[in-house]
């Protein structure tokens, strides 16, 4: 058992898949010898060798599309983008070749790769450092989008998306990087991947959320019980495909929910979790499903980004309205 | 050029004059070992002998995939296929490198390879197929290793990469042992080279030093635009500036094709890294069948080109030399007729996937809610009366 940060779950579980599967690759800008702008490859290229721990040249698209031939010559890569908003020279690659080959190939093109995505705001960054493009992923068919919010399960949820046969978008939320440690016991076993689940039980309002905004809910849960009030918060991990169970027997008890995230609203992961639950519970709502998120704005300077980033306080006013509804 | 006012700097000669018109000849630096009259010459680094049978192999392939074209363009007039791509002129570029590749190389194609995937041995109808809409691709690409059609500009160039990066890490480049050490051929044309992912590709093949021969088909036209769009220096010179080398091919030379790309793709699998051939051709017919070339390129540059027709150079080569009689050329065209028939019939004969299929495939396993709207339209779909 050892306390460890998000960074060191990651790096951990980077380390273990790298030991147990000698297909596995990291690749991506500074991921070799400094091991990484955020240090999650830390240590992987001086024990793995520069051929499993690729240090690429400067260019996203080239990093997927090179990660795409390597998986159909049978390697399982992991690419790192440097940062959330410079996916997209990789967009295409990503949109058009990765998500549609096993469904060109009716299967016969396997892509076992991971391409991690540090996301999210809240690290006082210049332009282009903070953002939330996780709904432009879960959007395409073909790629599963999952993301973690905690050191325990960035180390497993790490390794379960290298060992999956389909192509995974592995979302870490940045802010949390070298934020809270947790324990973490091996012998715990950890859940399925593509699973969400209940971080606080709760009777009054499901808090739906994922990555960053899961410390926003549970701090939120937190202060609304000292007002006498019980959140149930669900820390989604999986954004493609949902997995709507947890979530609907939440808000049936409940018959309150409010989505949780960065990203902006508009055709934001809350549309179509507010579609779906609208949908399949329809009759235990109590009130309309609420989105708490970034504004429809781009991503602010740094001063300014707390008021952009949903905090506690957004959070309890969505849910007095869902109550006062 | 202008005057220079003074003080201004000299930077070198002018490019655009340095670069000729689409109808050029490729200029003194295009490698050339048969020329469009039919004459055998000899180039210095590439002393080649070939034989009798393998030019007349070169012929077969040449006539056979210019017949599969012919079918195709017909097929898809006759309301068969939705669209075909032409390749109408660029036989001999693609039969010479699809005779150099070896079976343990690699082929990343574009959608017009149909010559390469001839020589492959990957059935013409699962081509048609492709563009019939009935699949996108129904070929293994691990059997004849030859990828699927890529219908995005350049974007496999970046796989071909990755894939001999692969290579490189299987031990199987530069062992000195013939039949295991193998190369990655990226095909992309002229209209490509301007896109992202193939500098991106040529960046990263010189990085690391990867076993890949870059081929552009300089077709000379990107559907209506120019080489000259896209291109102020002869392509392959561009290779230098990545940091390797770039030669021009005479395209409608079968002969310096399979040269050239031989030596390439020998020169990769020992370790030597990538090349970039520019197969200077020309597309004799329209970029697709949806395509009209009057509207944007003039009749004059086709009859040029007319005159360097790839298949008629060798048919010379080999009736002057006594090679191949009028036996050959019967039974060649045979062979095609029968081709041509049974590429007709097995196009029509094409069944229309079951709508399920859409839902298949998406993923390893298929994610709940996928299935959900899967049951969904299939009762759906019951509802209606005699509908499945």
């Amino acid at each position: 058992m050892s306390r460890i940060t998000l960074a060191k779950g990651l790096n951990a579980g980077l380390r273990k898949a790298m030991e147990d599967d000698d297909k596995v690759l990291v690749m991506g800008e500074d991921v070799g010898k400094l091991g990484g702008v955020f240090r999650i490859t830390d240590g992987l290229q001086k024990d793995f060798g520069e051929d499993r721990v690729i240090d690429s040249p400067l260019a996203e698209s080239g990093i997927v599309g090179t990660a795409i031939g390597l998986a159909l010559r049978g390697y399982r890569p992991v690419v790192e983008i440097q940062f959330d908003g410079f996916v997209y020279p990789a967009y295409d690659q990503i949109v058009c070749q990765v998500a549609k080959m096993h469904y060109r190939s009716q299967g016969r093109y396997r892509l076992p790769m991971v391409i991690r995505i540090p996301f999210g705001g809240g690290i006082g960054a210049v332009e282009h450092h903070s953002e939330s493009p996780e709904a432009q992923f879960a959007h395409t068919p073909g790629l599963k989008v999952v993301a973690c919010s905690n050191p325990v399960d960035g180390y497993w949820m790490i390794q379960q998306a290298i060992e999956h046969p389909d192509p995974v978008i592995f979302l870490e939320p940045k802010r949390q990087y070298h934020a809270d440690k947790a324990e973490l016991d091996e012998s715990v076993a950890p859940e399925p991947l593509f699973t969400s689940r209940i971080v606080r039980p709760g009777q009054d309002v499901t808090l739906l959320g994922y990555g960053p905004t899961v410390k926003t809910c549970l701090r939120a849960a937190e202060a609304a019980a000292n007002e006498g009030r019980s959140l149930e918060v669900i820390d989604l991990r999986t954004l493609s495909p949902l997995d709507m169970g947890p979530v609907l027997d939440s808000v049936r008890r409940t018959g309150r929910a409010v989505v949780v995230h960065e990203a902006h609203v508009n055709l934001g992961m809350g549309a179509e979790l507010a579609a779906r639950v609208t949908e399949q519970c329809f009759y235990s709502l109590e009130a309309p499903v609420l989105r708490v998120g970034g504004f429809d704005t781009p991503y602010p300077p740094a001063r300014i980004e707390e008021d952009f980033l949903p905090d506690l306080d957004r959070v309890l006013d969505a849910v007095d309205r869902s109550i006062a509804f | 050029m202008t005057a220079s006012s003074p003080g201004s700097a000299d930077f070198g000669p002018d490019l655009v004059e340095v670069f000729g018109p689409s109808q050029s000849d490729g200029g003194p630096e295009l490698i050339q070992l048969l020329t469009p009259e039919g004459e055998r010459v000899h180039h210095p680094d590439l002393d080649i002998d070939f034989s009798e049978e393998q030019l007349r192999g070169f012929h077969r392939d040449m006539v056979l995939t210019r017949r599969i074209d012919i079918e195709a363009t017909a097929l898809q007039r006759h309301g068969e296929l939705g669209i075909w791509a032409q390749l109408l002129g660029q036989e001999a570029a693609q039969i010479g490198i699809g005779r150099a590749v070896e079976p343990q190389d690699f082929v990343f194609p574009t959608y017009r390879e149909h010559g390469v995937a001839w020589c492959r041995g990957v059935d013409p109808l699962k081509l048609l197929g492709l563009f019939r809409g009935v699949s996108h691709g129904d070929w293994d690409p691990a059997e004849f290793n030859f990828g699927l059609y890529t219908i995005v500009i350049g974007a496999q160039t970046l796989h071909a990469v990755g894939y001999a990066m692969g290579m490189q890490r299987d031990g199987v480049v530069g062992t000195g042992e013939a039949g295991r050490d193998a190369a990655v051929v990226a095909h992309f044309g002229d209209g490509a080279s301007s896109q992202g992912d193939v500098n991106e590709s040529f960046v990263f093949a010189a990085s690391y030093n990867a076993p890949v021969v870059f081929f552009c088909q300089n077709n000379q036209w990107a559907i209506s635009e120019p080489i000259e769009r896209q291109s102020r220096i002869p392509l392959y010179q561009r290779a230098l500036g990545f940091g390797f080398p770039g030669i021009r091919v005479d395209g409608n030379d079968v002969l310096a094709t399979y040269a050239v790309t031989q030596a390439a793709l020998q020169r990769a699998r020992e370790g030597q890294g990538p090349t970039f051939v520019e197969a200077y051709t020309y597309r004799m017919g329209a970029h697709t069948t949806t395509d009209d070339p009057t509207r944007y390129r003039l009749s004059t540059d086709v009859e040029t080109w007319k005159l360097r027709d790839p298949i008629a150079r060798l048919e010379v080569y080999l009736k002057r030399n006594g090679w191949a009689d009028a036996d050959w050329f019967a039974q060649v065209e045979a062979e095609a007729d029968d081709l041509g028939a049974r590429l007709r019939e097995g196009c029509k004969a094409m069944p229309d996937p079951d709508p399920m299929r859409i839902f298949e495939k998406v993923y390893a396993d298929m994610p709940p809610e996928l299935l959900t709207q899967r049951d969904e339209y299939a009762a759906y779909l019951d509802t209606f009366e005699g509908a499945r």
